[in-house]
């Protein structure tokens, strides 16, 4: 039996090294694109100013992208440290596009980033502007390959279980690259980034706007922040929107616990805008229901129904009687291999084999378990419908915040407006900490959505780990939290110092201009 | 994709995986040996800003070479990936937070003009350097020993040790031969990009580097005489689906250097690492630096590929059960990840090399105290 501590410690070590990693990684996403504009801009128009802008962000994106490097290390190493059985069971599919990732992107990134900072004398204007895209091409593959491993983890496609070697492996590896969940999720988390990235440059260099300082450099990057925000704040909504669609097709019970529908409703479903969902007595107290919307974004018609929680419950219960007779071949199958009896069986029931694991939970037999048994795991199935009903909710929230953030921001600017408003400076300096707020609900929906499941429908989380002892854990968690910590302040006493020295401390050259600029007619660039 | 049986697919992806932990041993190596040397050969700031950008530029593109070395394992080498990374834990754990120490020490260290800021980052460095040096030889030691780990019949593996079990005075010594190694390649690389008396210091540093390489090397290979080796016996599918349980294994004494007398040019290997190691040294004696370089890392390269070659067909033998050890036939994916991670790396490896050079050919030249001073992203 596995021990529970060392399952809940994993897991715990893994959502926060994740969380702290993608502290990094959007603004990473964001600000790589961002650069490659600005530096587009000063190839073109030859102005110096668009030379230091890039060069001032740069410097701010290389504090960050250290620390995005320095978190991402503990990612590719953590599978196999922590999740030794998981690494074994899915390795076969799930290790390429990791490794691919290396291969294509993370290389193309991490090397071209020394030539980034090092190479604006050695390079010809074009030849930099080169490279600085390759830095953003590099990210952005990046993160396309790891989304592609984490789309697989929530619609499992193009894989079959191999009883000689006891895992997944790959079957039809196009299926695995071409995912729509992971297509519709890569698209969605580097919009995610790229308005990360519009947000950090509005709010700085509305700081700036805010202490007289910089007016020309920040009006010019608040330009190109405005609008590149507003199509990425737009790209994040629409893509969410397609993902809650693959959602209804492939994870229905995610989809169910995110609207704490616990009833399957006439179609189209209402959507459960606000309440208190219930986990005793399985229903949503206060309830608030806008009538059709559920049913019309989940499924995009008006006759599909949108099961709930308690019928997905009952299905899960037939899949698991089903899974005990997978499990039952495969013991067969692993002692006596040519046994065409279990082969037959186990084909069968191969589908369900995960639905059966969740079995050993609470019996390590699996093949013995008692109705009650299967009804606890049935229950099992249902993640933790309060969080994802809440987290979901000020995610899409504060999507839509952005998008109206960043059409009065695209007025104003279009306006030539931007340095008018105070209030609307201090606005957005105060929304600074949003975008990191929502994506990382976004990824605990994701992820807790997907429990208990590392695999959906395939490997249960308690069965994924490592056989660790708890204290090795507690000393590698204690470690992280302490270690991760001191890197924490490291970083944001450099970000912040770095800040408030400001462009005219590294490049006088743009202050300069910056005076004169105030004096020129509006829209004067 | 006929051609290609699985057997051919395995050996290929044991070569592959040798040439990326060659890759990284070379590439990143000497990055690690850079570090271990900065408190030594650079005394004043300046100096160590000197060390500290040599490596600069590069360093994040050559660590890549160990993300990819990690990714690789995962996909062509699940088992091995899992068995050895949650088996030695806390060791990897503490590679991870050295290796964690590089990136924030290179970009941090010169943002603050305090001196003790500085002092502590400069240690940091050393220990981001010296760390990860010591413990992959270490790891090495351990392959060379077979783990403690055994699987139940679901494959589920436990690991019978601790952190302290990996320290035995053989795995030491494997550990200070990856050190005295990379400082060898470290020493060499900063003759190549600095001058004056850093270089000078360097020079003598890579000298006595690649004497305790030689010394240790040979005493490694004399240790590994007397060792316990492992053998299979009777025969074994080259060609079966991965089942690490299915084959009986002993432990014989002297056995790793069967594939020595077997097949008697693998003994190229071992040669390859004593013969650069002496030509780095007289080279760097010529003053001739870049011909040092290449000497060392030619060293680099018979060092990992004479662990290799003594434990082929394994690469992860049990101490506890060694008919359950991870060997070739029976610890890789399947045959089309195999064919698929292939086909990937044919393309992608020769434009990784092909941009790397570029890289390298356009930071070409030294690296002084007043090319630092005058560039502002210097570190």
């Amino acid at each position: 039996m596995i021990d529970n501590v060392t399952v809940e410690l994993s897991r715990l070590q893994f959502g926060l090294t994740a969380m702290y990693h993608f502290l990094f990684v959007p603004l990473t996403l964001g600000l790589s694109i961002l650069l490659g504009i600005f530096e587009s801009v000063y190839v073109m128009t030859g102005r110096t100013i668009w030379r230091d802008i890039t060069k001032y962000w740069g410097l701010l994106f290389g504090i960050n992208f250290a620390m995005g490097v320095a978190t991402g290390i503990t990612m590719e190493f953590q599978f196999g440290t922590n999740w030794a059985y998981y690494s074994h069971y899915v390795g076969d599919i799930f290790g390429v596009p990791l490794a691919i990732e290396g291969l294509m992107a993370f290389f193309l990134e991490a090397s071209f980033i020394g030539l980034f900072f090092f190479g604006w004398d050695r390079l010809s204007r074009v030849g930099h502007l080169v490279v600085t895209w390759l830095v953003a091409l590099g990210s952005n593959l990046s993160a396309l390959c790891i989304l592609v491993a984490n789309g697989w983890m929530q619609h499992p496609v193009g894989a079959k279980f191999n009883p000689a070697s006891m895992r997944m492996e790959v079957a039809n590896f196009s299926d695995v690259l071409f995912n729509p969940v992971a297509q519709a999720k890569f698209v969605h988390t580097v919009s995610a980034g790229y308005v990360t990235g519009a947000v950090f440059v509005m709010a700085i260099s509305a700081w700036f706007l805010l202490k007289g300082r910089n007016i020309a450099f920040a009006k010019r990057s608040m330009t190109v922040a405005a609008s590149f925000g507003l199509a990425s704040a737009l790209s994040v909504v629409v893509l969410g929107d397609e993902s809650g669609y693959n959602a209804s097709e492939n994870q229905k019970m995610k989809l169910a616990a995110i609207e704490a529908m616990w009833q399957t409703e006439a179609a189209p479903a209402s959507f459960t805008a606000f309440g208190f969902p219930d986990t005793v007595t399985h229903s949503t107290r206060d309830a608030i229901e806008v009538p059709w919307v559920m049913g019309l974004i989940g499924t995009r018609s008006f006759s599909e129904k949108i099961p709930g929680i308690i019928n997905l419950v009952e299905a899960n219960k037939a899949r698991i009687a089903s899974g005990e007779a997978a499990y039952g071949a495969l013991e067969q199958l692993r002692k006596h291999p040519e046994d065409t009896a279990a082969r037959t069986s186990f084909n069968a029931h191969v589908d369900d084999l995960g639905y059966g694991l969740l079995l050993k939970r609470y019996t390590d037999k699996v093949t013995d378990a008692t109705p009650e048994q299967i009804s606890k795991a049935a229950w099992d199935t249902v993640p933790n419908v309060p969080a994802l009903f809440w987290t979901f909710r000020i995610m899409v929230g504060l999507g839509f915040f952005f998008i109206a953030f960043f059409a009065f921001a695209f007025w104003l600017s279009a306006k030539h407006r931007l340095d008018t408003y105070n209030w609307f400076l201090r606005l957005a300096l105060v929304i600074l900490p949003l975008p990191w707020i929502a994506a990382e609900l976004g990824w605990f929906v994701a992820e807790n959505g997907r429990q208990p499941w590392t695999i959906d429908g395939i490997l249960p989380t308690f069965l994924s780990t490592s056989s660790l002892t708890a204290g090795n854990l507690w000393l590698s968690l204690g470690g992280f939290v302490l270690f991760y910590s001191v890197l924490a302040v490291v970083e944001l006493y450099l970000m912040v110092k770095y800040i408030k020295l400001g462009p005219e401390a590294e490049f006088p050259s743009s202050t300069a201009l910056g005076a004169p600029a105030l004096s020129l007619p509006k829209g004067g660039r | 994709m006929s051609y290609l049986t699985y057997e051919h697919l395995r050996v290929i992806w044991w070569l592959l995986l040798g040439v990326l932990l060659i890759g990284f041993a070379i590439a990143d190596g000497f990055d690690l040996g850079t570090a271990i040397l900065l408190p030594f050969v650079a005394k004043t700031d300046g100096e160590r800003r000197v060390v500290i950008n040599t490596v600069g530029p590069v360093w994040e593109g050559n660590q890549v070479w160990l993300i990819l070395g990690g990714g690789a394992i995962f996909a062509a080498w699940p088992l091995v990936y899992a068995v050895s990374f949650s088996g030695f834990y806390l060791a990897m754990l503490l590679v991870l937070c050295a290796l964690i120490l590089r990136p924030a020490g290179f970009k941090y260290r010169s943002k603050l003009e305090n001196t003790r800021w500085r002092e502590t980052w400069d240690w940091l460095l050393f220990v981001g350097g010296f760390i990860p040096a010591l413990i992959f030889g270490v790891a090495v030691g351990n392959a060379l020993l077979g783990a403690p780990f055994t699987f139940d019949d679901t494959m589920r593996m436990t690991y019978h040790g601790n952190l302290f079990g990996l320290l035995t005075p053989f795995a030491l010594l494997c550990g200070l031969v990856s050190v005295a190694m990379l400082t060898m390649h470290g020493g060499t690389w900063l003759a190549v990009k600095t001058e004056g008396p850093v270089a000078e210091r360097a020079r003598s540093a890579t000298l006595y580097a690649g004497l305790a390489l030689i010394v240790l090397f040979a005493l490694g290979g004399l240790w590994v005489k007397y060792l316990d080796g492992y053998q299979i016996v009777g025969a074994i599918a080259h060609d079966a689906a991965s089942n690490p349980l299915g084959k009986t294994v002993v432990r014989k004494s002297g056995q790793w250097l069967a594939n020595y007398s077997a097949q008697p040019w693998t003994i190229l290997a071992p040669i390859l690492g004593f013969g650069g190691a002496l030509l780095a040294m007289l080279a760097t004696r010529a003053q001739f630096a870049i011909g040092a370089f290449i000497a060392s890392s030619l060293a680099v390269a018979g060092v990992v590929a004479t662990a290799g070659l003594s434990l082929f067909p394994f690469i992860l033998p049990s101490s506890t059960d060694p008919s359950a050890s991870l060997t070739v036939w029976d610890a890789s994916s399947s045959r089309m990840t195999l064919f698929i991670m292939l086909i990937a790396a044919l393309v992608f490896v020769p434009i990784v090399l092909a941009y790397t050079s570029f890289i390298y050919y356009v930071l070409r030249g030294k690296v002084t105290e007043d090319k630092v001073e005058a560039d502002h992203f210097s570190y």
